[in-house]
């Protein structure tokens, strides 16, 4: 398996965003993943997302894992710089991307092997530090790139390729986002690409800690009958709480809602999502209400999709740190260094 | 038999953890020092357990001996608990200070060492109604006790109790009283002076008395890193937390209050080291401290930012090992470990500080080099140095210094089509150039990864590629001893034909020893080792000796491994001196050993008969 670089042909007519970027602009290089494999699917939303904020590619840097998913950041923004780091991991390497350089915008992309099991420890912490940041878990309930093995989200009595139960209970990772003070938490589907656009768009203009569990079938370990996380499964378990258009700031801000059908949530930077709502009586400003929502469908054995929950005024990490508005990794001698005469008086209240 | 020494011997408090002795002991031996006598004391303490024993060695020394000595010639023994080792501890003809409330028989003293008793609580009983109170200044009156019986001028311990209380101006009284309280008991009751005894002189200078990590940790401020994440473990957090101040002192912009700096308490190692990788990868100077179980559970990492080339520095305050070991006592035993971190084949930069000046400046310094080799860069210090304090020259700054930034390609570099290839080796030093996220909208963008790729960064698991990648950062490494802090060779007296190699918190006991050695008329060049890569005079100097002593305190000879390994010298050539019981090497075991060794090999050898 080698790099495969797309053409870099561009058709004339091909329609531009405000940047004036096509959407080939926001591509990457060819996906070597199994053909029909749910993590290309979000690649291409993450694409489309991109693309129709109007986002410049390279002020995005996309940090990932190890794993199929993990190895996606390669197929979109290929002129966004990358950073596949260790199994379970990327949230940490995440958290000091951002510390230097609060200004661009940080993807994280990660599986459920990766993330909620050997890297639940450092998923549970970014959430609780609220890393401003868009955090992707492609969740498939499978081990794909170590050929199958059950993910600690395969729910319990699911069956793998070859027919076995699996025993163990499952980790939710969007009641444990909630729980561990996400500010964004949304669940989509990779095959429902009308709904996982605008979730992604609401998370990248949030900014705080934004999770994103997306279910994602692995066609070649687990699409078969007694998966709960193959296509067909999902279709027929998917209860969507909402759906979401997302107006980014300079946006004029359009005042016609339909009452009772659409929520508009304006958030700190001016964006407005606007909630369709499709349950009656979901409130995703409460995070107690969501929790036991989401209880409450999967004990009926549904999966909910949609933005789940969220915090208007959310605090991130620089917020909570007081840093300097400036870039850490831009900052010199004259900002960082007290010099010699500072470094004397320090000599002298030791003798 | 009475000891007769004046600005030249041991003192030892024998404390209980948690009683409030530490602040006074501490007074107790910057009054020497104050009163120009250089001294080097020592804290010996348990597991951060309140009630366990703790100890505070003063070495006083008049020749500047920093060095453990060994031996105690006045033990102040708070602590019935261990009593029998510590008077056990006396050098025959020293003094023995204890709190005499209590009287105890004559079976439990020494014929041979001067008992000095004083009703230490029962005057506290008699001033203080307050229980904390009696227990505090029970601290501050045997230090004023001591000023007594060692001729130490009160004038300065009245200077050093103002200077602490700067501030708390209502605490000064107090601890003036109980100060001369303590005085005049032992200058009417007891017999002062005694043998041991403090002469003004004028052997300190303009050196300053700090610990390894708080300077460190200024080193740190100094060199430019904003981003410190870290996970407790003793005895590293202390740097940690010293980071902390001299940043909220230093580095906090004046019009608008925001910090100019982040410290991140990770929740483990792992991460610690990983936001420290994102942070370099991202152009900010971070780093991480920790001691031997934290490098263990950072190993994946360190290769991913060895192979992916990001810079990062990473303190090791070495503790005794291995597993959790002895996390208060004092060893060298990480060399390995962090010379060859991680999977696969990896080396890596290696900084020995030898006192808390090289830890400033080897901190600030090791910025420069993580950005100029895109490398982790590991800083080995110990708890001897890290936690102790320790007279050494003033710290220094240039003004004209400016951060080495490294190989980094700007916007302007990439707009004026300068080719970028993020692993080519454009200058032929194996160093290649790198840009930060987010420079241009069209160039410079590169995907990081620990996997194979490559000179344009891109996924291959083609053979050819990962050979030269893997020669180049070989020659990087090369490279990199041109960046390295050179070692330190020192002739002896005499034509010598052999030698002794030594580093890191060894060398103050080093010093002293070849001092002893001399004596003896035994005659060693010496080389303090500062880096590793190894410096080409490194080999050469094990070259021009017969033979080569490598002084270390570690069971397993760790550098004189790594001296073999890279150096290609003859094993016989080095003697391995080996110190590891968790207490800091002395003088006199290293005297000893070098001593029983050259004796040895002067024994002619056994003819063989057919
Ligand atoms: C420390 C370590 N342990 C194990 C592995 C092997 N490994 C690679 S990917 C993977 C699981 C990936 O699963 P997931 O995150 O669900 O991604 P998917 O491939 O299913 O998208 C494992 C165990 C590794 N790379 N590193
Ligand atoms: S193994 Fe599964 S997860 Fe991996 S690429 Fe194939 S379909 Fe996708």
């Amino acid at each position: 398996m080698t790099y495969i670089a797309k053409p870099k042909l561009h058709h004339p007519e091909l329609p531009k965003n405000k940047l004036g970027y096509t959407r080939r602009d926001y591509e990457g290089a060819i996906s070597t993943l199994c053909a029909g494999c749910g993590h290309d699917s979000i690649s291409a939303a993450i694409i489309q997302a991109c693309f129709e904020l109007d986002l410049a590619p390279h002020r995005i840097a996309k940090i990932s894992g190890i794993g199929c998913s993990s190895k996606t950041p390669t197929y979109f923004l290929g002129s966004s710089h990358g950073f596949n780091s260790v199994h379970g991991r990327m949230p940490s390497v995440l958290t000091g991307a951002n510390l230097a350089n609060r200004e661009l915008i940080y993807m994280g992309v990660s599986g459920d092997g990766d993330s909620a099991s050997i890297g639940l420890g450092q998923f549970a912490h970014i959430l609780r530090r609220g890393v401003n940041m868009v955090y992707i878990v492609e969740n498939n309930g499978v081990y794909g790139l170590t050929k199958g093995q059950f993910s600690a989200t395969a729910d319990p009595g699911s069956k793998d390729k070859r027919g076995n139960a699996n025993l163990d209970d499952a980790i939710d990772m969007v009641a444990l986002a909630l729980q561990m003070g996400a500010t964004y938490v949304a669940r989509g589907f990779s095959g429902d690409k009308d709904q996982l656009v605008p979730l992604i768009k609401g998370a990248i203009l949030h900014r705080g800690a934004a999770f994103l569990d997306v279910i994602s079938p692995c066609v070649a370990f687990n699409n078969h009958d007694g998966s709960t996380k193959s296509y067909d499964y999902v279709r027929e378990h998917n209860d969507a709480v909402n759906r979401l258009d997302v107006i980014p700031p300079r946006a004029p801000i359009q005042a016609a809602y339909e009452p009772g059908t659409v929520e508009t949530i304006t958030q700190h930077d001016g964006s407005v999502l606007k909630l369709r709502k499709l349950e009656a009586h979901y409130d995703p400003h409460d995070r107690i209400h969501a929790m036991h929502y989401l209880e409450q469908r999967k004990a009926a054995g549904e999966i909910v999709t949609g933005l789940l929950y969220i915090d208007r005024e959310p605090e991130d990490l620089h917020a909570r740190l007081r840093t300097v508005d400036a870039p850490f990794n831009q900052l010199n001698e004259a900002d960082l260094c007290p010099g010699a005469a500072a470094l004397e008086a320090f000599n002298a209240g030791l003798r | 038999m009475s000891q007769e020494r004046v600005n030249d011997f041991v003192v030892k408090f024998a404390n209980v953890n948690g009683s409030g002795s530490a602040s006074a002991n501490r007074l107790f031996a910057k009054s020497v020092l104050r009163m120009g006598v250089p001294v080097s004391p020592r804290n010996i303490f348990p597991s951060n357990i309140q009630g366990l024993p703790t100890w505070y060695e003063v070495r006083v020394s008049e020749e500047g001996y920093l060095g453990a000595r060994g031996g105690v010639d006045l033990m102040v023994a708070m602590n019935p608990q261990t009593w029998d080792k510590d008077l056990a501890s006396i050098e025959p003809g020293g003094y023995l200070f204890y709190d005499s409330t209590k009287p105890l028989p004559t079976s439990k003293f020494r014929d041979d060492v001067h008992v000095i008793g004083m009703p230490l609580t029962e005057i506290c009983n008699r001033e203080y109604t307050d229980a904390r109170q009696r227990q505090l200044f029970k601290n501050i009156i045997y230090v004023g006790a001591l000023s007594a019986l060692l001729e130490i001028d009160v004038k300065e311990i009245e200077k050093l109790i103002g200077e602490q209380f700067k501030g708390k101006d209502r605490l000064i009284a107090p601890n003036l009283h109980a100060l001369h309280m303590g005085r005049d008991y032992a200058l009417k009751y007891l017999p002062c002076p005694i043998g041991l005894r403090v002469r003004r002189a004028n052997r300190v200078g303009n050196r300053i008395f700090i610990d390894g990590n708080n300077a460190a940790a200024l080193g740190c401020v100094y060199g430019g890193a904003t981003v410190a994440a870290w996970y407790p473990i003793t005895p590293s957090s202390s740097m940690a937390e010293a980071f902390m101040r001299h940043c909220r002192k230093y580095r906090v912009d004046a019009a608008s209050g925001a910090n100019k700096f982040t410290v991140i308490q990770a929740e483990d190692e792992l991460a610690s080291i990983g936001i420290v990788i994102g942070a370099g990868w991202n152009g900010a100077r971070a780093f991480t401290c920790t001691s031997g179980p934290g490098i263990s559970l950072m190993q994946e990492f360190i290769g991913l930012a060895y192979f992916a080339e990001i810079p990062a520095v990473l303190f090791d305050i070495q503790r005794g090992g291995p597993s959790t070991g002895m996390p208060t006592r004092t060893q060298q035993g990480d060399v390995l470990s962090c010379a060859y971190a991680s999977h696969g084949d990896t080396k890596h930069v290696l900084l020995f500080p030898e006192d808390p000046h090289e830890c400033f400046e080897f901190a600030a310094r090791s910025f420069d080099l993580a950005e100029r080799l895109q490398a982790p860069i590991f800083v080995l210090s110990d708890l001897d140095i890290g936690m102790n304090e320790r007279l050494c020259e003033p710290l220094q700054w240039d003004d004209a210094r400016r951060y080495d930034r490294g190989k980094v390609m700007r916007y302007e570099d990439l707009e004026a089509g300068r080719e970028f290839g993020r692993y080519l080796d454009v200058d032929g030093d194996g160093i290649p150039y790198r840009t930060y996220p987010g420079t241009h909208p069209r160039r410079g963008a590169f995907f990081t990864r620990g996997t194979t790729r490559d000179a344009y960064a891109r996924y291959t698991e083609e053979g050819a590629p990962y050979v030269e990648n893997m020669q180049r950062l070989l020659r990087k490494f090369e490279t990199a001893k041109q960046y390295l802090p050179r070692p330190v060779v020192a002739k002896a007296k005499e034509p010598a034909r052999h030698g002794a190699v030594f580093y890191g918190s060894t060398g103050p006991a080093m010093k002293e020893a070849l001092d002893r050695l001399e004596e003896k008329g035994v005659f060693l060049d010496t080389l303090r080792l500062r880096a590793f890569p190894f410096h080409d005079e490194v080999t050469e100097f094990i070259e021009s000796h017969d033979q080569v002593f490598v002084v270390e305190q570690n069971r397993d000879a760790q550098m004189r491994a790594l001296l073999l390994n890279e150096c290609g010298v003859a094993p016989a050539k080095l003697i391995p001196v080996l110190h590891y019981d968790g207490t800091p090497i002395t003088a006199r075991f290293i005297t000893r050993e070098i001593g029983e060794s050259l004796a040895a090999l002067n024994v002619k050898p056994i003819k063989r008969t057919a």
